[in-house]
């Protein structure tokens, strides 16, 4: 009699308790084809200067699918790549990239001025943006997204190299962390998750 | 007797300059620049293919077009990028060596003119017997994936 009651009560629970699950993993619920990074990592945060020599915050790209990508214009092979490779992505998704933006952070402030930042982004896509800033500011956001990078010691001519985390972070239009793209990763892989987050949520 | 044939046969040897040849059995294909803009540092990639029966070094590289050349290995561990000179390079004997881009290529610094995308760049490759390749490199633009379209 007793099991009885506690059935019945379990059984009308049921219903309650599906709706809870769902609600909380709505955000969850896209079939991604890369790592799904959903509810494991901030939201899109930062205070850093663009490419014109605006001051931007991660909030100025909200209803914007976004890719972030650190590195730095002085890397002559696998930043260009990348960033090659992230343009044809963008041509992938055709008209619909254009809610899009590639952020290119600077792993080297000192040279990466907002100038050289601008005429780097757009010799690879118009929807990249150059983001540099402060030392401190760059260090809060590669931080804030468990991402590193290392000045390596300069040669007798003043040159140097900075070491980089060479992950891709996407963002939906939210700024909520979604997934995270690694070299080697299939580019449909990248162009079907992109689409997922570009036919989700309401455009700018 | 055979001593002396020995020591003719090394005289003989040592008489000829060991890298006259070497030139010859290293030839380059799908040589390009990835031009990036202002005076940024270019990386430029090329295929190398040793036909002859001993491996062969690539030490180094120079330009008439650039300040300066070196050769470099991009690699990705622990998710980290990163990008370090090498000293040598080999390309095995009968076989060949691919410098492209995420791996093995040269760095380009200081142009002494603007390079533009389309225009073609000499540059010399040079071995660690001393030999020297000059090879013609297609400029190509900032997003390229390779030498064509």
């Amino acid at each position: 009699m007793k099991h009885l009651r506690l059935l019945r009560c379990a059984l009308l629970l049921l219903p309650l308790a599906g709706a809870l699950l769902l609600g909380a993993c709505h955000r969850d619920a896209l079939p991604f084809r890369l790592t799904n990074v959903s509810g494991h990592m901030p939201d899109l945060d930062f205070r850093l200067t663009d490419d014109n020599g605006k001051p931007v915050t991660g909030a100025d790209y909200r209803g914007k699918v976004v890719l972030l990508y650190f590195g730095y214009t002085h890397c002559p092979d696998v930043c260009p790549l990348t960033l090659a490779q992230l343009h044809v992505v963008m041509q992938r998704l055709g008209k619909q990239a254009d809610d899009a933006r590639i952020l290119f952070v600077s792993v080297d402030p000192a040279r990466d001025t907002p100038e050289v930042m601008h005429a780097y982004v757009n010799a690879f896509d118009k929807r990249a943006v150059g983001l540099t800033g402060s030392p401190r500011a760059i260090e809060a956001l590669s931080k804030r997204y468990r991402s590193a990078f290392t000045r390596e010691p300069s040669t007798k001519d003043g040159n140097y190299e900075v070491t980089h985390s060479s992950a891709i972070y996407v963002f939906d239009r939210d700024g909520h962390a979604r997934v995270l793209s690694t070299p080697g990763t299939p580019q449909e892989d990248l162009v079907h998750d992109l689409y997922l987050l570009l036919n989700t949520g309401a455009p700018a | 007797m055979n001593r002396i044939a020995l020591s003719l046969l090394l005289g003989l040897l040592a008489a000829v300059p060991a890298h006259a040849a070497a030139p010859a059995q290293v030839s380059a294909s799908h040589a390009w620049i990835r031009v990036l803009p202002g005076s940024l540092p270019a990386g430029a990639y090329v295929v190398l293919r040793n036909d002859g029966d001993r491996p062969v070094s690539l030490t180094g590289a120079s330009s008439p077009a650039y300040g300066e050349a070196m050769l470099h290995e991009s690699s990705n561990a622990g998710g980290m990028s990163r990008m370090a000179m090498i000293h040598a390079l080999t390309i095995p004997a009968h076989g060949t060596q691919t410098l492209q881009p995420g791996g093995y290529h040269l760095m380009l610094m200081d142009a002494k003119h603007p390079v533009q995308p389309g225009d073609t760049v000499k540059v010399v490759l040079e071995f660690a017997d001393g030999s020297t390749l000059p090879v013609d490199f297609a400029a190509r633009p900032a997003s390229a994936l390779g030498e064509k379209d």
